[in-house]
């Protein structure tokens, strides 16, 4: 069918929304924010624009620390991500990969430092996380697809009870996205009745309805057996080739390695490095993360 | 009919030679009866033959016991020295036939006392619960009457809530008088509550919580994530515990006959004060066992297929 011209609108899309964003930080927002949520209780007041340290970077982390009682999880950690970019947060279990991602999404609550995202400081108090969760997209390592809920109205909920999309153009718009990854005829049937590798497709579906500005995926192959994990992270290289900005953590060395634009890896609550992936997989001198790179080796 | 779906996934140059995808696989490989089934062998007829053979037999055995059981019941009752007495009082053709209208008017009565409470319970149980899982600073104190609330009524017996409310309120002179199937509906309403809302409470917690997060992490409020993803997932795993609390509200509504309601069992006990004759309490239970019927089918058949969801086809 038309798939090239199908290409081309995203192509066109895609340029649209880069001009946008190179219009700089506040601006930033793509269009169906500005449709859904013009509400100015959202807009930062003083605290954002002038203060903003954040440049053109669409997610900043300054000293980012989280402790669960006395364990120290977290123990301040930044780094930024540019628009486009893609990077992959690496490092072993138990490293805070997991949370990072939680208290970027808001789901847990930093002890101290900031996140920006796009210029607003959202570890502000005063601004509202619901607001903020909702311009970021986030896909879990077990899915969590709605169960009781098919697949089209899964992936359209956000899009018109968050953003106010009207239902039409909302399924119009999820039907496109759907038959995009081959799963249109499968918009009426539920999750237990898909793969896992097709529900984890759906989750990613559900999380780009509403064009975020960042992309969170959560270890996102994990829970896949070998077969699935290569259908999901081809649709993530997709997504790279047409602009989105992506954190992923993950175990995937080679995937990493090869699509990721910088490597963050996190060691123990620390970013230990930060820097593209033959810089830190290939070229580091540091013995910690040579350490953990050897145990991928040949893999 | 899945290896149309590729070519529409494959986008781009790099899909083309990805490994290999679950839906790519032909669907003649590996399965086998497609097309052409193959003959199938002796051993599984021997199997079909023997499975034949024992169904046979456990249908003769559980009807050969029922038919023994139903007969010794029979010879109990008739060998015993009252049953010509209890056969009269209890099982008079007479009887039943005469005080049948009235009792069937009075469970229209207990009909209408159902509808309303079940509504009132819907409403209250549901507020109870969703305060008993609330986090807010603000609810404490609510939550604490809640659960003050929750352990007291599931203490007292039933029927002296319907005391305490049906002479209660009255007693208190405020609001003149009011209907006892009124007091009585309301009874049953603050009883029921605190068991409902115990079992949705239950519904909630069950939810993962994975399923929040994904829900707020979409942007939608706490409000939404509760109304569109907690509850109805809630209710689909408590939904048989509710029909069984139903059910037994059904029959409780009987009860508001202590306050003088005319009810199903009040008009049994009316015409049971003239005649010295049980029998219309026997045209009561009958009535009462016919209208849980249709929802205890109906309960039996939702847990059977909820149960077939879950196992998806284990048969152990």
């Amino acid at each position: 069918m038309s798939q090239q011209r199908a290409d081309k609108n995203m192509n066109q899309q895609h340029s649209d929304q880069l001009m946008q964003l190179q219009q700089g930080p506040g601006q930033g927002q793509r269009e169906i924010q500005g449709q859904g949520l013009q509400t100015s209780q959202h807009n930062p007041t003083g605290r954002t624009s002038p203060t903003s340290p954040t440049g053109k970077a669409v997610l900043r982390l300054d000293s980012v620390r989280k402790s669960y009682g006395s364990n120290h999880v977290l123990k301040g950690v930044s780094f930024d991500i540019n628009p486009h970019e893609v990077v992959a947060l690496l490092g072993p279990s138990g490293s805070g990969k997991s949370t990072l991602m939680k208290c970027i999404n808001l789901l847990e609550q930093v002890n101290d430092g900031q996140i920006w995202l796009a210029g607003t400081e959202i570890t502000d108090p005063r601004i509202n996380p619901d607001h903020s969760r909702s311009r970021i997209g986030v896909v879990f390592q077990q899915f969590n697809l709605f169960p009781h809920m098919n697949v089209l109205r899964n992936v359209t909920l956000g899009a018109i009870k968050v953003h106010g999309m009207n239902k039409d153009q909302a399924q119009d718009k999820a039907l496109e996205l759907l038959d995009r990854i081959g799963m249109k005829q499968k918009a009426s049937a539920y999750p237990d009745q898909l793969s896992g590798g097709q529900q984890q497709r759906v989750a990613i579906v559900r999380s780009l309805m509403t064009d975020p500005e960042l992309l969170l995926l959560d270890e996102i192959t994990s829970a896949l057996d070998p077969m699935l994990v290569g259908e999901v992270l081809e649709m993530v290289t997709e997504l790279k080739d047409r602009g989105t900005t992506i954190l992923m953590a993950t175990h995937e060395m080679g995937f990493a390695h090869d699509a990721a634009d910088r490597i963050v890896l996190l060691l123990n609550g620390q970013v230990a490095e930060n820097g593209s992936p033959q810089q830190v997989m290939d070229e580091s001198q540091n013995p910690q993360t040579k350490e953990f790179f050897s145990h991928f080796r040949g893999l | 009919m899945r290896t149309g779906d590729s070519s529409v996934s494959v986008e781009g140059s790099s899909s083309q030679t990805s490994a290999p995808r679950a839906d790519d696989w032909p669907a003649s490989s590996g399965h086998p009866g497609s097309s052409g089934q193959p003959p199938v062998s002796q051993i599984e007829l021997d199997r079909e033959r023997y499975r034949e053979r024992q169904s046979l037999k456990s249908v003769v055995t559980s009807i050969v016991s029922t038919m023994v059981l139903a007969a010794l019941i029979m010879v109990g009752l008739k060998l015993s020295p009252g049953w010509p007495r209890v056969q009269e009082s209890f099982f008079s053709g007479k009887y039943f036939v005469e005080s049948f209208p009235k009792v069937l008017q009075g469970l229209w009565l207990n009909v209408q006392v159902l509808f309303f409470a079940v509504i009132g319970v819907a409403i209250f149980g549901t507020l109870m619960a969703m305060i008993r899982v609330s986090k807010s600073p603000f609810l404490f104190p609510l939550r604490l009457l809640a659960r003050l609330y929750t352990t007291i009524m599931r203490g007292i017996p039933m029927i002296v809530v319907l005391y305490l409310i049906g002479f209660g309120i009255p007693g208190l002179g405020i609001f003149g008088r009011i209907p006892a199937a009124v007091l009585g509906t309301i009874a049953v309403i603050l009883s029921y509550s605190a068991y409902i809302a115990e079992v949705l409470r239950a519904g909630f917690e069950d939810v993962h919580p994975s399923q929040r997060a994904s829900a707020r992490s979409l942007g939608l409020t706490s409000g939404q994530t509760m109304r569109m993803v907690v509850i109805p997932q809630a209710l689909r795993k408590v939904a048989p515990a509710l029909m069984n609390d139903f059910i037994s509200m059904q029959k409780d509504v009987g009860l508001i006959s202590v306050l003088g309601a005319v009810d199903a069992v009040r008009a049994a006990q009316i015409v049971v004060a003239t005649s010295y004759n049980f029998t219309p309490y026997v045209v009561a239970s009958i009535l009462f066992i016919l209208t849980s019927v249709p929802f205890i089918i109906l309960n039996d058949w939702y847990s059977a297929r909820l149960r077939k969801r879950e196992q998806s086809g284990g048969t152990v």
